[in-house]
């Protein structure tokens, strides 16, 4: 059963094409790849999918109801969390503050509960605080907690990355080149946690260059150059596809 | 709220305390009638260190709220009733009906009628929050500079309506305002008799304000508007309503500012447009920035020092130059507040060094 349908989804920055006619399903429970050369259109994808950007034309249904024109933070409410390119943490905040934060849609104490510091905030607050240390000790970044989030590691910080999206218990990860700036044994570690997620009964789609952890982990792949939709299929298939070769290596006769 | 918050709330109280004992001790009593008025600025303040350090928003238009605060409370508990009651309108009636109306003599002998100041100043109250609402909306849409100019331009308003509206008393403000009985004999006003008592009650309402902020910043609501600051693509996409939340801390402000401008009008006895003016607005950001925008203690700190120093008229006719200067040398040498700087910081990192 499909969780997510793309459908004919189009967005041009002037001239620019960057998303033309794209059309594709996510099915519950699976690890998807978009992959595509530099430029193809695959952030502009992950933007028009979680918000941050709205289409031209074209419709985009999560579990059946249309979220295409809804705020991002709404999209989050349905149960779609994504991580950035460059990774984008709360700064001034510690590893904890940003993963408690993620916490934001399964909690809801608002201002005049928060100012009364009302009984029911406390108990959701160690709520939060136990839920997010959870996904810190899951993500092997418990001993960094309390230090501020961007004085971290490049790839510690992916992971209070990961762990901040994970916080909000979504159904759909949308991970934006996750394996970006990470050596081979920290890209081999993105995969076993990816694949982690996907047994939490979460479903991934995500986007990425290293063309090792895409064939590795994914079930289904999304080829897109210069905007359109030019192969889809198992990594097999992709890997032997001639026009996706072509893309990748050149043309032979060129 | 953590432990520690709690400890420095104690500290505040005994500070207070010990304050009006020393001004009891030294003879020096007529110190509490500004350090009264420094209470009700720093309740301005603290309100815009919520909007500023934590919210990340910049409001150049706070003396604006407080003056829709003052000047509506002014203007209802100084306007005489009693002709319209005797033309029978029906809404003075009703009031009257309420027991929401005062009547007393005036100087001459004259009856007169007023609204009782506890309803004045819950219109005040949500007069300014509702235009603090629909302000709110189109301007916070705004970043940087533009917020900074759309609220530069709402003070500007309300300042040149004050000065140019007959009812609120042109340049020469509303006087003659009397004193708001918050409960039997519990009055803010500006006789002598009371200063102690009013000294008492502008920071037990400053006390109640720090609670409820301090509260907020450590909540849920708290940490979705640190991440606003930091990065409100990241908050937004990770559910946080970023227009909501910066709309509602806007008008928390807002109110905070208004309750100050309520309280100060009633003890002053009077308000006039200089309150309004956009030195104001500067000096009350000066202030947060000097206390190191995210620091409630910080603007609280330097809030009580630098408005106490310029009532007492210690920066004379410089008053507003002062100010000026203040925010540039901040901004230059300090961007973090004074007691930021990385020469405390190193002090204090020692100190605790040698006790550890």
């Amino acid at each position: 059963m499909a969780l997510l349908e793309i459908h004919k989804l189009n967005r041009r920055f002037g001239g620019l094409h960057a998303v033309n006619n794209v059309s594709f399903n996510l099915d519950q429970g699976m690890i998807k790849a978009v992959i595509g050369p530099n430029g193809a259109g695959k952030t502009t994808l992950f933007n028009l999918i979680s918000g941050n950007l709205q289409a031209n034309s074209g419709t985009v249904f999560f579990d059946k109801r249309p979220i295409h024109g809804l705020k991002p933070f709404q999209i989050a409410r349905c149960g779609i969390s994504r991580t950035y390119q460059n990774i984008k943490l709360f700064p001034g905040m510690t590893a904890l503050e940003n993963v408690m934060v993620g916490r934001h849609v399964q909690s809801k104490a608002g201002f005049l509960s928060g100012m009364l510091n009302l009984p029911s905030c406390w108990s959701e607050e160690k709520e939060i605080r136990t839920k997010s240390l959870e996904l810190l000790e899951l993500l092997d970044i418990t001993e960094f907690a309390d230090t501020e989030a961007q004085s971290l590691a490049f790839g510690q910080q992916r992971a209070v990355e990961f762990a901040r999206a994970l916080a909000s218990e979504p159904k759909i990860l949308l991970l934006d080149e996750p394996a970006a700036g990470l050596n081979i044994y920290e890209t081999a570690e993105i995969a076993r946690l990816i694949t982690k997620i996907q047994n939490r009964g979460i479903t991934v789609l995500l986007v990425e260059h290293d063309m090792s952890l895409v064939m590795d982990i994914s079930d289904e792949i999304v080829v897109l150059s210069f905007g359109e939709k030019i192969a889809e299929g198992l990594p097999a298939a992709i890997q032997k596809n001639k026009e996706v070769i072509q893309i990748y290596l050149g043309d032979d006769d060129a | 709220m953590a432990v520690k918050n709690y400890l420095s709330v104690l500290i505040l109280i005994a500070v207070v305390v010990s304050i009006q004992l020393a001004t009891k001790a030294t003879d020096t009593s007529y110190y509490l009638t500004q350090l009264t008025m420094t209470g009700y600025y720093s309740l301005v303040i603290i309100g815009l260190c919520l909007v500023m350090g934590y919210a990340g928003q910049l409001s150049l238009g706070h003396a604006g709220f407080f003056a829709i605060g003052g000047y509506t409370s002014a203007v209802l508990t100084t306007y005489n009733l009693t002709t319209l009651l005797e033309q029978g309108n029906g809404l003075v009636r009703f009031l009257s009906d309420k027991g929401l109306l005062i009547s007393t003599l005036d100087l001459y002998g004259e009856a007169v009628l007023y609204i009782n100041p506890w309803p004045a100043a819950i219109i005040a109250v949500i007069l300014t929050a509702s235009i603090a609402f629909m302000i709110g909306i189109p301007v916070l849409k705004l970043k940087g500079h533009y917020l900074a100019m759309a609220t530069l331009g709402f003070g500007i308003i309300i300042f040149r309506i004050a000065l140019a509206t007959e009812i609120l008393g042109e340049a020469d403000g509303i006087s003659e305002i009397p004193g708001f009985t918050l409960f039997p004999g519990i009055c803010v006003n500006g006789d002598f008799g009371n200063r102690v008592m009013n000294y008492y009650i502008a920071w037990v309402l400053v006390l109640i304000g720090v609670i409820l902020l301090l509260n907020l910043i450590h909540s849920r609501v708290g940490r979705a508007l640190r991440a606003i600051h930091g990065a409100e693509d990241a908050a937004n996409a990770i559910g946080v309503n970023t227009a909501h939340y910066k709309l509602y801390t806007f008008v928390i402000s807002a109110v905070f500012a208004a309750v100050a401008g309520i309280f100060l009008t009633h003890y002053n006895g009077g308000i006039g447009p200089s309150e309004a003016g956009i030195m104001k607005s500067v000096r009350y950001v000066a202030i947060v920035a000097i206390g190191g925008m995210a620091s409630m203690w910080g603007a609280l700190t330097m809030g009580v020092l630098l408005n106490f120093m310029s009532l007492r008229g210690m920066f004379g006719s410089y008053d507003d130059a002062v100010f000026g200067a203040i925010m540039i040398i901040i901004m230059l040498f300090a961007p973090n507040g004074l007691l930021n700087l990385s020469v405390w910081q190193k002090i204090s990192k020692s100190a605790g060094k040698e006790k550890g």
